[in-house]
């Protein structure tokens, strides 16, 4: 079922990795640059989304009017996010266009006009997104849950600070893209229906004499506190629950990523069946891996009314714990159905497959097939899955709450 | 692609758009039942009752359902609207049966009372959880300003009293009437074989007992007005806008798309670059309904409380030029394309291209490929825009914000 990957590194650093999917009449893109939270400076929180914002907003001889029009009448369905590592640039289009909308994009990456005039508009926009989240309580739980659980600056939020949105000047801007956007530990992920050699050429001629700068290293600070309760008035109280997991890059992941799935994910998971489904505690509960480049989690989530909060934590605890009982061979064969299933219909999406292969290239410096996640998950037991939950059971928890009242969290947590 | 249908002798309609290239196969039973067919006593039944199709049958216990997606590795799921509840999978071609098979089975449901008090704790708990999370409230209000006492403006979840008062006894005589076969239709998209689905719904549907039932469609009187409510916990300051728009017959309702694109999308269209590239606003869309026999334009809009004031003032002045003036036909063009690339990325995956084949043919008894689509699209005239302004005007409309604003003077 799997198309060869293809890929080639530029003098420069750059990394350009594509899966033809020659089926589809699309193509997409996506293209990270090593400009993540991680790199905004303490004071500046928020500074990579700030400049994003501001890169967005004409490059080259588009002012920000040609800019969106341009990509408009091109059909780019376009998204632009920061993670912790990255400021990735994403598009998917009608595969003829795709050449056109990567010069759009080069443009971006090198020659944004960052306009002083539009200053006051980036952060405008900056600041509405910032106080959106205040009226999504999920949200703003797993924005804390993050930020306590992964050491700083691994666990900042990207969208920063009122302060220092407040405070981010032109100059720190230009300083930032100048620092930041750069071809070394780049990778623009293309996937679709394509021609590589000229894929290629294209990117040369766009990317190749993208100058390199020096990287910087992170400096870490320890996490914060194992609970904190953040006061809020609502309905519902929100629950998260984090512990620590292996990267995808470890040679566990595979076993770390099954046993979240028999926990969390799909209709007949543990949490779902026993939360939800025996109880009517809730209506959302979920359990999801999350990985950075050297350290990973699984992020737990339940919200439900305030008075059902307690009970709603206590079994949700109680389901963790269980967990290092061992899964059962029911389980993983349902895991591995839908992982399966989620596998092939991943060829039906250019989008889907063009910010994995990045986001493999990141993560391994190489992309795995599908074909070998195939056999990867094939060769899942559970006798393998138990043995990595008896060396790493889901605990050391950071747990955050939002709502009317704390919730009583068991001794070794608070 | 190649688009068959059946008709079983008990009313089930199957249709399918059958594509030997396709990884996966898409299947949805498509159920015309929605908050449209409620009265204020069952407020809510709908939904719960799209819950309580997943709590089992006399054949399978709620964990053999659960359990059953999940061998299959389906990714399926199931969502009520105002006129419809649609229970959907996509699944992997070698499951095509036994999709099929499950998703029949479960449009039979027991309907324990002991499920159903249990469920009943799950929608109260959505309704909780909806209830913290601003403009709900607002949308709901404004469609009920709106329509006045037309179905149109009932709300789909439901209030917490209207399901705690809900009675098993009346869940069970909606579904009676509601779940008729003549009432649903049976898509699939994908790789289908379709000889062996219209033999699969025989066996598995034959025996449904065809009752009659029906939908009075009337004509919606729209009505005008603007309110505010107060929601002190709430950031940022929200508001609803509704007027009315081409109905799922009305062939207008392409330039109405289009017209939307336009005016509202969310990316270089008029309230863009009024509202979201300045910063004055959060969100600001204007999309396009269309529902059977009515039709709705809605706005809706998040910013700070205090630039509200001044971003509804904005819209209406977008609006107002645009009724006086009408769109270039650059603007046109631009759009086409926008709709065109959509089109065709979302139609890249059979679960994008069963939802426009299952609505197409509940509303319209109609098949359209992506190339009829594409074409109509293709063909909107800038009059017919222009007229499509004029038949729906913008400026008319129901308006409901929520938010920690008191109060809220309309625009001029």
């Amino acid at each position: 079922m799997t198309n060869a990957i293809l890929s080639h590194t530029f003098s420069n650093g750059l990394v350009l990795v594509a899966e033809p999917m020659m089926w589809l009449g699309s193509a997409a893109f996506t293209c990270l640059v090593p400009a993540g939270s991680v790199h905004d400076p303490a004071e500046l929180s928020g500074l990579g989304g700030f400049t994003c914002e501001m890169a967005l907003r004409g490059a080259g001889k588009r002012d920000s009017r040609r800019f969106v029009l341009d990509l408009d009448n091109l059909g780019v369905e376009r998204h632009e996010s920061v993670s912790s590592a990255h400021t990735g640039f994403s598009g998917a289009t009608l595969a003829e266009n795709l050449s056109t909308a990567l010069g759009i994009f080069a443009d971006v990456l090198r020659r944004p006009r960052l306009p002083t005039e539009q200053l006051e508009a980036a952060r405008a926009v900056c600041l509405q997104e910032l106080h959106a989240v205040e009226d999504e309580p999920a949200q703003k739980l797993m924005i804390e849950l993050r930020r306590r659980h992964y050491p700083d600056p691994w666990g900042r939020p990207a969208q920063g600070e009122q302060q220092s949105l407040e405070a981010i000047t032109i100059d720190q801007v230009c300083r930032h893209f100048d620092r930041r956007y750069r071809p070394g530990g780049a990778i623009l992920g293309v996937a679709g229906r394509f021609d590589w050699e000229e894929l290629k050429d294209h990117v040369a001629g766009l990317l190749g004499d993208w100058e390199p700068r020096a990287a910087e290293p992170v400096a870490e600070k320890a996490a914060g506190a194992k609970y904190k309760h953040l006061p809020y008035q609502s309905n519902q109280t929100q629950i998260g629950i984090a512990w620590p997991s292996v990267p995808y890059r470890d040679r566990d992941y595979f076993q770390a990523w099954g046993a979240v799935g028999v926990l969390g994910s799909g209709c007949s998971a543990r949490l779902f069946t026993e939360v939800r489904e025996r109880r009517g505690l809730c209506y959302s509960v979920y359990a999801v891996y999350h990985t950075l480049r050297d350290r990973a989690a699984v992020f737990c989530y339940a919200g439900t009314s305030a008075d059902r909060a307690q009970e709603t934590l206590d079994v949700t605890l109680g389901e963790l714990t269980r967990l290092t009982n061992g899964i059962e061979e029911n389980e993983l064969g349902r895991l591995k159905a839908r992982i399966k299933s989620a596998l092939i219909m991943q060829q039906e999406s250019s989008a889907a497959r063009s910010s994995a292969v990045a986001r493999d290239w990141y993560h391994l410096g190489r992309v795995r097939t599908l074909d070998e996640v195939g056999r990867l998950v094939d060769a899942l037991t559970c006798r393998s899955i138990n043995a990595y939950l008896a060396e790493h059971p889901p605990d050391d928890f950071t747990i955050v709450t939002l709502g009317p009242r704390k919730l009583e969290v068991p001794v070794g947590v608070s | 692609m190649e688009f068959r249908n059946h008709t079983l002798e008990n009313g089930l309609q199957i249709v399918a758009e059958c594509n030997g290239q396709a990884y996966s196969t898409a299947l949805g039973f498509f159920v015309k039942s929605g908050s449209r067919d409620e009265t204020g006593a069952i407020a809510g039944v709908s939904h719960f009752l799209e819950h309580m199709v997943f709590k089992g049958t006399p054949t399978r216990s709620p964990d053999d359902v659960n359990r059953e997606f999940d061998e299959m590795g389906a990714h399926h799921n199931a969502f009520t609207n105002e006129e419809n509840t649609v229970y959907y999978a996509a699944v992997l071609p070698e499951y095509q049966d036994r999709a099929v098979e499950l998703l029949a089975d479960i449009l039979r449901p027991s309907l324990r009372e002991d499920d159903f008090d249990t469920e009943k704790q799950v929608i109260i708990e959505e309704i909780w959880m909806y209830d913290d999370q601003p403009p709900f409230g607002a949308d709901e209000k404004c469609r009920a300003a709106f329509y006045g006492s037309y179905p149109l403006g009932h709300s789909v979840l439901g209030t917490v009293e209207s399901i705690t008062d809900l009675p098993v006894e009346m869940m069970r005589e909606y579904f009676r009437r509601r779940y008729s076969p003549g009432n649903i239709v049976l898509a699939a998209a994908g790789r289908i074989d379709f000889h062996a689905l219209v033999a699969c719904a025989r066996r598995c549907c034959g025996s449904w007992e065809p009752l009659e039932v029906s939908r009075t469609i009337e004509q919606p009187t729209p009505h005008e007005g603007f309110q505010t409510i107060h929601k002190q916990t709430a950031t940022q300051q929200y508001a609803m806008q509704l007027a009315g728009g081409p109905a799922a017959e009305d062939h207008d309702r392409y330039a109405a798309k289009l017209l939307a694109t336009v005016l509202g999308d969310d990316s270089g269209s008029r309230l863009y670059w009024e509202l979201i590239d300045p910063g004055l606003a959060e969100h600001a869309a204007l999309n396009h309904c269309e529902y059977q026999g009515a039709g709705l334009m809605m706005t809706s809009m998040s910013c700070q409380p205090n630039s509200a004031e001044e971003n509804l003032q904005r819209i209406l002045d977008v609006y107002r030029r645009a009724e006086a003036d009408g769109i270039t036909p650059a603007e046109l063009e631009m759009a086409k394309s926008k709709v065109r690339s959509r089109i065709v990325l979302s139609g890249e995956r059979p679960r994008g291209r069963l939802f426009t084949l299952g609505s197409d043919w509940v509303y319209r008894r109609e098949y359209r490929s992506i190339a009829d689509d594409l074409d109509a699209v293709t063909a909107v005239t800038l009059d017919e825009v222009t007229a499509v302004l004029a038949k729906y005007p913008l400026t008319h409309s129901t308006t409901v914000t929520i938010g920690p604003l008191a109060e809220l003077p309309p625009p001029k």
